[in-house]
């Protein structure tokens, strides 16, 4: 039988605000543990959340990004549950009324079509802190530096039918977060992370199936894999006379598989209500406008202008635009070396490669973009060549330094003194007498491609760093005139 | 509407109440009077009134996003049971 999967995803922003969505505590990562939670994080009797104004700019500005309706009026309400992480015994969220209601982005897939998936709405809620289970025997440590940081919750339509078309749409999400600057999209500190909604049914039927929820995964990879595997996973259940019960899953990403988290039975009762703490968020036209005064470029409006601007082809503008930081990242060396389309190879090949060997973010690349712009303009001048500057890249990559540096170092820069040129030549020339007696009983017309041997040869002798531009005028000339 | 033993457990479980078992009808029965009251306002007939999030007719103020908490770990952590680490100690829970 023929399947089709269907696919939504929720995925978590956190919001690149200064302080808390309801206090005045940092949001900074990486702090010792709960040095960041005050008071009203921590739910002491007798305090009041107060709403942070950039957290509301923030999801007005992600509802005008997807073009969704804003909530002029918005309510927070109380999700209530009992955990350790969660002081307060209940979440701050949106249910009734969020902030952001329909909305949609266009996707574009390997294959260069089009598809407009929706988003059902996107809403504001707090973080809960982090539970540490294994530092204490017994014991379950709670660090609530991360309670009540300001999330956007973005709920897309279950409009995805495969993980290409999911992987596609949360990477627009993050182009879209970061490009707006309301969101650092670091997936390996939890800044940007995603719930998958997956269920199977039989092509054709209009009818959705049984839906699990896999949560909290933090990487483009995983996404993908999660979704195959857990399409996989439904699909055998049934075609062997089982059921896909609806059910929370977690990825595990060592074992690249998911696993029963809770299942309905237990599921949670959150009795949401209106919070009466804080009074409902009211916003005019005049604000809306004001904030879409503000909205920056978009990736869409990017890569249309990395097309006009450095004539780039549709997939390369694509794939360059598509992540904020590689979009910055390339502009900075297309300017520095005044060469888009080599700024473009090096960015989508060196780069990317060995970013990925590394599991890697490009914001936290070991080579930045002022380092690599140096190096591709020494290409750009002549002074290395092409397959060195691969070499001084890797030596960047581990050791640091500016191009600059690394030539004059190991001794790279590129020889373009003719006399040291025609030295090289002249010995390549003498020890290969063979091949030049095949060059010169050779056709004239066959001669052209026999010069690459020779070209070879002098390139090995001066260790790549002869021009090569040079070196083949020279063999030509020297060559042309034995065959008398 | 009245509540039955069943619902006075569930509701006790879900806010990590323990109660007796002598004391559920009594607990019943209070619950389901609340309960009443309610149906009762229920039939006033509300077609044109739009429902409100909050008793008060005001709009929330809002605050800069300024940090203006400063690091009082010591302070707060002096009143929890247990800590170590700088982390609050809680009994441990595993989902």
């Amino acid at each position: 039988m023929e399947w089709e999967a269907v696919i939504g995803l929720e995925i978590h922003a956190q919001l690149a605000t200064k302080s808390k969505i309801f206090s005045g505590a940092s949001t900074a990562f990486g702090a010792e543990p709960n040095t960041q939670a005050c008071a009203v994080d921590l739910a002491l009797p007798g305090t009041l959340p107060v709403f942070n104004e950039e957290a509301l700019r923030m999801a007005v500005k992600f509802g005008l990004a997807v073009d969704a309706e804003i909530g002029k009026k918005s309510v927070f309400d109380r999700k209530n549950y009992f955990y350790p992480d969660l002081p307060k015994g209940y979440q701050t969220s949106q249910l009734f009324e969020p902030i952001v209601g329909i909305g949609h982005i266009d996707i574009t897939l390997e294959d260069g079509t089009e598809k407009r998936i929706g988003v059902t709405r996107a809403h504001l809620e707090e973080d809960a802190g982090k539970s540490l289970h294994d530092e204490f025997p017994g014991m379950t440590g709670i660090d609530l530096n991360r309670a009540g940081t300001p999330l956007l919750e973005i709920v897309s339509e279950p409009d995805m039918r495969s993980a290409e078309e999911a992987v596609a749409y949360v990477r627009k999400i993050h182009s879209i977060v970061t490009s707006l600057g309301i969101c650092d999209g670091n997936m390996a500190e939890g800044s940007f992370r995603c719930d998958c909604n997956v269920s199977v049914r039989p092509m054709g039927q209009e009818e959705l199936g049984n839906r699990t929820e896999t949560k909290n995964i933090n990487s483009f990879r995983f996404i993908e894999k999660a979704i195959v595997g857990e399409i996989e996973r439904q699909i055998d259940l049934i075609e062997d006379g089982g059921r896909v019960e609806q059910a929370t899953r977690l990825y595990d990403a060592d074992k690249n598989e998911t696993r029963s988290m809770r299942s309905k039975e237990e599921a949670n009762d959150y009795r949401y209500f209106p919070c009466p703490d804080l009074l409902p968020i009211v916003i005019d036209d005049e604000y809306i406008e004001a904030v879409r005064e503000t909205l920056p470029e978009l990736p869409d409006a990017r890569k249309a202008r990395f097309i006009e601007e450095y004539k780039l082809s549709d997939y390369d503008a694509m794939v360059l635009s598509a992540d904020y930081n590689m979009a910055a990242y390339f502009e900075t060396i297309a300017k520095a070396s005044k060469d888009a389309k080599l700024s473009a190879n090096w960015v989508m090949g060196e780069l990317s490669k060995l970013l990925n060997q590394n599991d890697l973010d490009i914001s936290s690349s070991p080579v930045n973009a002022d380092q690599l712009g140096g190096l591709l303009s020494r290409i750009k001048d002549d002074t290395i060549s092409g397959k060195i500057a691969k070499q001084v890249f890797e030596v960047m990559w581990i050791e640091g330094g500016t191009a600059d540096e690394i030539i004059e170092a190991k001794g790279l820069k590129q020889v373009t003194d003719s006399g040291a040129i025609e030295k090289i030549v002249d010995e390549v020339i003498t020890n290969n007498q063979p091949q030049v007696d095949q060059y010169v009983n050779a056709e004239p017309d066959k001669r052209g491609k026999m010069v690459g041997f020779f070209m070879g040869q002098v390139m090995k002798a001066s260790q790549g760093k002869a021009n090569p531009g040079q070196v083949q005028g020279m063999l030509k000339k020297k060559l042309d005139a034995l065959t008398g | 509407m009245s509540l039955d033993r069943t619902d006075v457990d569930k509701i006790a479980h879900l806010a990590r109440l323990q109660i007796e078992e002598q004391d559920t009808p009594e607990y019943a029965q209070n619950l389901s009077n609340i309960l009443d009251l309610v149906n009762q306002m229920q039939s006033v007939d509300t077609t044109d009134v739009l429902p409100m999030a909050h008793p008060l007719d005001a709009v929330q103020r809002l605050r800069s996003d300024a940090v203006t908490e400063e690091n009082q770990r010591e302070n707060l952590q002096s009143v929890a049971p247990a800590v170590e680490n700088g982390l609050f100690q809680v009994p441990k829970v595993i989902e």
